[in-house]
């Protein structure tokens, strides 16, 4: 047999060996780390129906969806004429307000209620912008919950959601 | 050192069972002939301290899951159970949740001593790390377990510091999806921060171990900080080193007493009293007070990814500490520019842990900024720096002398 000095017939089968067992091993790890993922029933908590209609103009309120809390806020004209003034070049997550709401529905804004810094739940008509305030390490949001000052790197979650009718909302 | 294959023991049905197992050759040989340093001071008695704490804790641990439920909907409650109906109850939960303090008050009085004494410095590096890694276990371990009666503090403690791991680019959502098993804080993270509270105390044991058969074999350094070079330098363990240890527990345990007897909350915080709600958050949520410092390190830096690495880096720093400080003479005594670096850090940290508990703004936020880059700088800088420039004062020739100078006679003769 051509062999090169240094590597042998016995070499290859070491790594070989070597190989496959490295293969086994992580596919046997796998299933004990994978059961720590969100679970079929975690998976299936789908979506939330909201009533808009006892929600009066100026009141922000909480739901819960997926085990989080989701804020409504019934804005006035006042909140989005703010949220609007704000030149994006300002903002440390530019975003314009009016990708953040749906057409036409520019009074509501729904809101994942988890500060991007570390997960609290802000404060609502509180901080130095009028929107959010986050009390854990003072983060501030504005009137359309875009991050304004503080550690937060991000602007508050916009959820998934549709109008299914004029006066309600499906979340999720 | 290691007496054990010699020692026979004059019961016969012992000597039948020490040739075939020689653990009590094993057990002589380490607690009570193993020779310790003829003068070690109370600081030396943490170790001891801390080996007896772990052991409440998991005794005390152990009885509470007789009667905790670790779901969302009755954790709460199964733990007032404990404190209002089981027997004594509210006795094992105040001496768990006091032990947690306790637990970190020693380690830190440990860690303390270690920088002081240059415990840490070759022929030590092993035995120092090993303490580094007891260290974060034992941090994970109280942070799950303060997660177990699912109050307030415990909810928005977990969401919070799972949170940190957002951080990091890329692979940060998912990994936090992985470590809830959902999309918050919920039960299936209860759970399995039960699951792993009960069994890091095990592991904590094992590295113990580790730790102690580490300092076996490289012997304990002392606060002359020089090695032992005959057996003047030594005494046996058992008398001096148990009788010792067993002094400064007791003291120590008429604290850990007056704690659980008389303040049993003082330590804790009332918004934990509270049942757990996802959807709000306290006005004021610190972290327990072992853990201050770090959290001021933390909202220190004004980027989230950056806090995370500043605090997770200001533990992994005290892993190169054996080789970030350059000088050959351990113990602080004969090191006296260190000597003072010493206690400006040990103010550092104190202030870092009174920083934690402010709220973050304003000047509280400057100064935390202060302290961080001073803490880095001791590890990074001074610490490498001094070895050069100090000069050390002489060196005692023996422990002995260091121990007798002064003294006409021998007070204590070496024995064994
Ligand atoms: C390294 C040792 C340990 C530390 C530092 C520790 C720390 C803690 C802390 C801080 C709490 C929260 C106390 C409270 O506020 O109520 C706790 C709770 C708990 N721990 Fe541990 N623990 C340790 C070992 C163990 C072990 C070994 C077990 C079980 C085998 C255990 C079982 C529990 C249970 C059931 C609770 C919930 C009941 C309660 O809140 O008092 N722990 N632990
Ligand atoms: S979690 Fe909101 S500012 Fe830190």
């Amino acid at each position: 047999m051509a062999t090169t000095a240094g590597t042998t017939r016995r070499d290859f089968l070491y790594i070989a060996t070597g190989a496959a067992g490295a293969v086994g091993v992580a596919a046997a790890i796998w299933p004990l780390i994978h059961q720590m993922n969100p679970d079929a029933s975690v998976l299936a908590l789908a979506s939330t129906d909201v009533d808009l209609t006892p929600i009066a103009e100026g009141q922000i309120i909480t739901v819960k969806w997926r085990g989080k809390p989701v804020f409504i806020s019934h804005r006035s004209k006042k909140e989005i004429d703010e949220a609007r003034a704000v030149p994006l070049n300002q903002l440390p997550d530019p975003q314009p307000d009016q990708a953040r709401v749906k057409e036409g529905k520019d009074q509501w804004l729904v809101l994942v209620g988890v500060c991007t810094h570390l997960g609290c739940v802000p404060l609502g008509h509180q901080g130095d912008f009028d929107g959010w305030f986050c009390p854990c390490h003072g983060s501030h949001y504005d009137t359309s919950g875009r991050i304004r000052r503080g550690p937060a790197p991000l602007n508050l979650l916009v959820p998934p959601y549709e109008f299914v009718s004029d006066t309600s909302i499906r979340i999720g | 050192m290691h007496g054990h294959g010699t020692y026979i023991p004059e019961n016969k049905a012992l000597a039948w069972f020490e040739r075939r197992l020689p653990v009590l050759g094993l057990l002589k040989s380490s607690f009570v002939d193993y020779p310790t340093p003829r003068n070690l001071n109370y600081w030396w008695t943490f170790g001891g301290i801390l080996t007896v704490v772990l052991m409440v804790q998991i005794v005390t641990g152990i009885v509470l899951v007789m009667h905790y439920t670790p779901t969302s909907a009755d954790a709460f409650d199964s733990v007032e159970h404990i404190m209002r109906n089981v027997n004594y109850g509210w006795l094992l939960r105040y001496i768990h949740a006091n032990g947690a303090s306790m637990f970190f008050l020693a380690v830190y009085v440990h860690i303390f001593r270690g920088l002081y004494y240059g415990s840490y410095k070759e022929p030590r590096e092993v035995l120092w790390i090993l303490g580094v890694i007891l260290f974060l276990l034992m941090m994970a371990t109280a942070f799950m377990g303060y997660v177990l009666p699912w109050g307030q503090m415990s909810f928005w403690a977990a969401t919070v510091i799972t949170n940190l791991f957002s951080a990091l680019p890329f692979v940060g959502e998912p990994i936090v999806t992985w470590l809830w098993g959902g999309y918050s804080v919920d039960e299936p993270t209860l759970k399995r921060f039960f699951s792993l509270h009960y069994l890091l105390p095990f592991v904590l044991f094992g590295v113990v171990l580790l730790h102690i058969w580490a300092l076996h074999v490289v012997g304990q350094n002392n606060p002359a900080g020089i090695d032992v070079k005959s057996n003047k330098d030594t005494v046996a363990f058992t008398p001096y080193a148990t009788i010792k240890d067993s002094f400064a527990m007791i003291v120590f345990f008429i604290l850990f007493a007056w704690l659980v007897f008389y303040v049993p909350n003082y330590l804790g915080h009332s918004d934990n009293y509270i049942p757990a709600n996802p959807l709000q958050t306290p006005p004021h949520i610190v972290p327990e007070w072992y853990f201050l410092p770090f959290y001021a390190i933390l909202r220190a830096i004004p980027s989230k990814l950056g806090g995370v690495i500043a605090m997770f880096g200001s533990i992994v720093v005290l892993v190169f500490v054996p080789w970030l400080d350059t000088s050959k003479v351990r113990s602080a005594r004969y090191r006296p520019l260190y000597k003072q670096f010493f206690w400006i850090l040990l103010v550092v940290c104190i202030g870092l842990g009174y920083l934690g508990a402010k709220p973050a703004e304003g000047i509280y936020v400057i100064a935390a900024r202060i302290l961080t880059a001073y803490y880095f700088l001791h590890f990074l800088v001074i610490l490498p720096l001094l070895g050069f420039i100090e000069k050390p004062k002489p060196l005692p020739s023996s422990i002995a002398e260091s121990v007798l100078k002064g003294k006409e006679s021998d007070p204590m003769p070496a024995k064994g």
